[in-house]
């Protein structure tokens, strides 16, 4: 974990409520895809959570959905403006059970922490394929982003204006996988996780205090004991979860 | 050179600077942050008797200028406290720490402290009356001084360590228990823990918190808290820890000047991982700033006469 300043080089809305955000700075602290920032807004006590998208030596790409008071606020930050965040938390995606042909399930705003993650998948020589649901045409966003990795993408829509029409456990049958990960909210993990055949790994959200392990905030119950999910977690192995 | 030195029960420390119970662990992961020898002394993480999970999530809503949580308690209780924790803090913090300890009945508090008053880096109990009696149909044994007494006496028993009782301000006259606390023995006295607060989700038009109601912290409640050391003061001959929303080098001035003979630092950690360190480096600079030499002068220092 390091806390500095990063500026922010570029913000823009990318589908309905939704806005990426690249930051500028010290990416040293991050070690593996689907860790996540903390970040310090005005006016606002607690540190808002967001997962990384991507990140290189100097730039870390965030990509999240106004959901509330923080969140909108967020947006009205501009480039060139600076944020006070808290990087490299919680653990990642661990990809060496991956096998060859793992599967990348994303939920809405639980796409982007894939993105990264499939990225080092095909670094590996792996070939991911990747299930992207949405509720309905106008929140899909990151489909040509993860096409251009190479990836095989699948596009699900509850209401059917995009892609196959339903849920991301509909897309299943067209995928052969060896493994998966998914990252989204907690009905469609139920789902993802009574529908895969395989074992996998499932990134958590939870509302939180420090985002460092400090509060106990965000602890879960797993079979391996008690976890907090901003620090042993957000990412737990199917195996260990209690549903 | 201003002194920063103060002195709890005999225990000197090096500046009054102390990370609150609940907002720090057991402390050895702040080391990975910075180097924790600076700190004044360490209150630990609640324990009690037996491990507790807590709480179901959420525990945590946000408030303006403030939090609130209800984590519950969560701990692995006193026998892992003792074989896993406190050595975990011993190999990066060398100096006397503080337990915080919880219980749910007199025997929990007595049979945890004599488990703690064996520990050679405990220098301090801080005996947190605000969780429920279950003996007494859940009201909590801080908010009589006829149960904060019954505590106070059985842990006193149990140690020869000074005995910090730890106040909730959920009461109407703190100063009665706080009295109460010292006639029964009490070596000082750490308050404010948290106020009972709710937050509503308007979407959901439901609490925010799974428990429905927690404890409000943050610099919001700061002049609750100065306001209640401040009365103790009056009222009692043993120390203070003030605590409650202190989140800079000024609050730990200000919350001395009310009655504190050091301060704890709670919400603060939890969004500024560096919020104690700061105060600290902060310090000598806010005290030459207002002319104080030696913080231990200024203890109390708004009282008249």
């Amino acid at each position: 974990m390091n806390n500095s300043f990063y500026y922010i080089k570029s913000h823009e809305k990318i589908a309905k409520d939704v806005y990426k955000m690249v930051l500028g700075g010290d990416t040293s602290s991050i070690t593996a895809p689907g860790q996540f920032i903390n970040i310090r807004l005005d006016g606002f006590f607690l540190r808002r959570p967001i997962s990384i998208c991507d990140y290189d030596d100097e730039t870390i790409t965030i990509i999240y959905k106004v959901v509330g008071q923080g969140t909108s606020e967020l947006t009205d930050y501009l480039p060139g403006m600076s944020l006070d965040v808290l990087a490299g938390l919680g653990n990642g995606y661990d990809t060496s059970k991956s096998g060859d042909k793992p599967l990348l399930i994303g939920g809405g705003v639980g796409v982007p922490p894939l993105y990264n993650l499939c990225k080092k998948l095909i670094s590996e020589g792996k070939k991911p394929s990747v299930i992207l649901g949405f509720n309905t045409s106008d929140e899909v966003f990151y489909e040509d982003e993860f096409k251009a990795l190479g990836a095989d993408v699948y596009v699900t829509t509850v209401d059917g204006t995009k892609g196959i029409k339903g849920f991301v456990t509909d897309a299943f049958d067209k995928v052969d996988y060896t493994y998966f990960y998914t990252c989204g909210p907690m009905p469609m993990f139920k789902a993802v996780n009574a529908a895969a055949k395989t074992s996998g790994q499932f990134s958590f959200e939870e509302r939180m205090g420090c985002g460092f392990g400090a509060c106990m905030g965000c602890t879960h119950k797993t079979k391996n004991g008690n976890k907090r999910v901003c620090k042993e977690g957000p990412v737990f192995v199917k195996e260990e979860i209690e549903w | 050179m201003v002194n920063t030195k103060v002195n709890l029960s005999g225990l000197t420390l090096d500046n009054p600077v102390i990370p609150a119970s609940g907002t720090f662990g057991f402390g050895y992961e702040f080391a990975d942050i910075y180097d924790i020898n600076i700190l004044g002394s360490i209150s630990c993480k609640g324990t009690t008797k037996d491990p507790r999970f807590g709480n179901p999530t959420p525990r945590i809503a946000e408030c303006t200028e403030g939090m609130i949580n209800s984590v519950g308690l969560q701990n692995p209780g006193v026998d892992k406290v003792i074989s896993e924790e406190l050595p975990k803090l011993a190999k990066v913090y060398k100096k006397p720490i503080i337990a915080n300890v919880s219980g749910f009945s007199i025997d929990d508090y007595a049979y945890t402290c004599e488990k703690m008053d064996a520990q050679e880096q405990v220098g301090i109990l801080e005996v947190n009356v605000s969780c429920p009696n279950v003996h007494n149909g859940g009201m909590s044994f801080g908010t009589s001084p006829e149960s904060a007494a019954a505590v106070t006496k059985a842990v006193k028993a149990v140690t020869k360590k000074p005995v910090y009782i730890k106040l909730s301000p959920n009461v109407t006259d703190i100063v009665s228990i706080a009295k109460a606390c010292e006639e029964a023995g009490a070596d000082g006295i750490s308050l404010i823990n948290t106020l009972l607060g709710m937050r509503i989700d308007l979407r959901t038009r439901k609490p925010v918190i799974a428990n429905k109601m927690g404890g409000f912290s943050g610099p919001a409640i700061f002049p609750v808290a100065v306001r209640m050391v401040y009365q103790v003061y009056e009222a009692v001959n043993i120390p203070i820890i003030g605590m409650g929303g202190v989140s800079s080098a000024r609050d730990v001035i200000e919350m001395m000047l009310a009655g504190a003979t050091a301060v704890q630092v709670g919400a603060a950690n939890l969004v500024d991982p560096n919020a104690c360190p700061n105060i600290i480096n902060d310090l000598p600079a806010v005290m030459e700033q207002y002319g104080i030499e030696n913080l231990t002068d200024i203890i109390g220092g708004s009282h008249n006469g």
